[in-house]
């Protein structure tokens, strides 16, 4: 089942450095990160994908540049969803925030800052959300041992 | 005499988005993160002017255990019980969403008995988890015997599924290609017989709530949200509806045996507390005549796909055939293998679309799992619908949006 908006938004939004793919009935579009936040305005004036549905990061500590934020947004017109991933490099893990153009970017994007220390450009909010002021590190990234612990009050021995 | 308390200050796990109020008589009062008032530990901080909440800031992450780490170090098959977890009110719509995402990225096909069976069981989830939001709200508004009636209910649900499942909350009966075991006997009859009371019960509470001027006064314009807000902040399911909006995965992107069912899907005018009561009210009976409509249709058949890749074999073979042993064996200690890929797969949950994404770079455990949780979603937005409206319509709006804190927190 395709589409025909997919394939519109493959012809239009692949830029020189980016590249499209699909898998399992999803488009999948690489961009690069400088024309990240041009593509993403006109994926939701142009093309009418309205919801924001999803921010998460790939750590891939191997590669260069090391992570993949990836998106997903759906469009209620046209009841399809799309992927978006933006490859960022370890020593400046930094996109556009998307906070001016959807509100729900704005508790999703500190999710991801919080798990995979992802800089959002232009979100002013980026306090811990789902883990505590002062804590040191990034669990979600490979590099965080599953084991090590940092309880904010210590345990009763 | 008593022993002295021990004098020890607790580092604050969260920062305020604003220490004092905008004017000098505004006051700051902390609700949460564990209040009675509230299901789930959830932390609001709201300035208020008077008896009018002014601005807030909701903190969630009280309930956080790692669950996202915590599954890349489990075999495909392992994580079924924590997916469980994460909305314990309808943990068998979990177990479906996430065990289609695997059976997507190895390309298995359920069987049609499967199919069918695990969307009547979503249907009878989505009833029990609208029973306990609906109940909860009501009682905070004081409703004590509207509570009782659908808690019976639910009761009557959970222990029928603890019947097939073996649980009452955390059923861990999805099954990467099919399902646990088959339906045990005369449990469609049971099945038809808590249908039929469930329809005396909640004419009662239309009967009890609807008009009720007490209900009306606390719910209705409180807690109001446009279809435009709603969508820029990413609600989804019943609360998107409530504003009138006719966005349902189960329609608009039919999965499971959604395509060959009849029904409707309810939506709201108002986008306030009332609508999203009555959304949800709907979407129960919905679900009801779904689920008589599947009892109808439901195939004979296996419930597992002959596939070795994910389905255990016979216990009866593992223990007299070595290939079934070492089948077994490897299913067991290595995980399905699951080819390179990555997948998003979202279900509509009771709350909203529930989703999945899935990176796989082979081999029995995930690479990276996200979840999609609407809960997360909707306590980002939850400040538009608390803004503007008195310091007592937090709980029922808090109500009204039922946070579960299994899945916002993870």
């Amino acid at each position: 089942m395709t589409a025909p908006i997919l394939d519109l938004v493959e012809t239009q939004l692949v830029l020189p450095g980016g590249e499209a793919s699909r898998s399992h009935g999803m488009l999948a579009i690489v961009v690069p990160a400088a024309a990240f936040l041009d593509s993403a305005r006109r994926l939701k004036s142009e093309f009418g994908f309205d919801l924001f549905l999803d921010v998460t990061a790939i750590d891939w500590p191997q590669r260069t540049p090391r992570f993949d934020v990836v998106y997903h947004f759906y469009s209620t017109s046209h009841r399809t969803r799309v992927r978006l991933k933006v490859r960022v490099p370890q020593d400046e893990p930094v996109v556009d925030s998307l906070v001016s153009l959807y509100g729900a970017a704005h508790f999703m994007e500190r999710e991801c800052h919080d798990m995979y220390g992802i800089v959002f450009r232009g979100n002013d909010d980026l306090r811990p959300i789902l883990l505590y002021e002062g804590f040191e590190g990034h669990p979600l990234r490979k590099d965080y041992p599953k084991l090590q612990e940092q309880p904010l009050v210590p345990y009763r021995s | 005499m008593n022993a002295p308390i021990p004098e020890f200050t607790l580092p604050n796990p969260v920062r305020p988005r604003f220490e004092r109020g905008d004017r000098d008589d505004a006051v700051i009062v902390s609700i949460g993160p564990s209040h009675p008032a509230t299901h789930g530990t959830i932390q609001v901080i709201a300035m208020l002017d008077g008896e009018r909440v002014q601005r807030v800031d909701v903190h969630c992450g009280y309930l956080h255990r790692g669950f996202e780490k915590e599954c890349e170090d489990h075999t495909w098959h392992n994580l079924i019980p924590y997916v469980d977890r994460l909305n314990y009110c309808s943990g068998l719509i979990n177990d479906f969403a996430y065990c289609e995402a695997v059976e997507t990225l190895m390309g298995v096909e359920i069987t049609p008995r499967c199919r069918y069976l695990r969307t009547l069981l979503s249907e009878y989830s989505r009833i029990a988890d609208h029973l306990t939001c609906v109940a909860a709200s009501l009682m905070e508004l004081g409703a004590m015997t509207a509570f009782l009636y659908l808690v019976m209910i639910r009761d009557y649900v959970y222990e029928h599924l603890a019947d097939l499942t073996g649980a009452r909350v955390t059923y861990t009966y999805g099954r990467i290609g099919g399902l646990a075991r088959d339906l045990p006997e005369g449990w469609l009859t049971r099945l038809s017989e808590i249908l039929d009371q469930y329809e005396v019960f909640i004419a009662r509470i239309h009967g009890l709530m609807d008009r009720n001027r007490i209900f009306i006064d606390r719910t209705r314009n409180v807690g109001v949200i446009s279809t435009a807000d709603a969508i820029n902040w990413g609600f989804t399911g019943p609360i998107l509806r409530s504003t009138g909006a006719n966005v349902d995965l189960r329609k608009d992107a039919p999965y499971l045996a959604y395509a060959e069912l009849d029904f409707d899907v309810p939506v709201g005018i108002n986008g306030d507390n009332y609508d999203r009561y009555y959304v949800r009210m709907r979407e129960m009976d919905e679900s009801v005549y779904m689920i008589r409509q599947l009892i109808e249709m439901l195939p004979e058949g296996p419930i597992n796909v002959d596939d070795r890749r994910c389905t255990l074999p016979d216990k009866r073979l593992v223990y007299t055939e070595i290939e079934s042993l070492i089948n077994h064996f490897k299913l067991i200690m290595e995980g399905p293998d699951v080819p390179v890929g990555e997948v998003y797969t979202a279900h509509e949950a009771p709350n909203g679309e529930l989703g999945f994404y899935l990176v796989s770079t082979g081999g029995g455990t995930p690479y990276k799992l996200h979840v999609r949780s609407p809960s997360f979603v909707h306590m980002g937005g939850v400040a538009r619908m608390l803004e503007g409206y008195q310091l007592a319509d937090i709980i029922p709006t808090f109500g009204s949006v039922n946070m579960i804190g299994g899945e916002c927190d993870r």
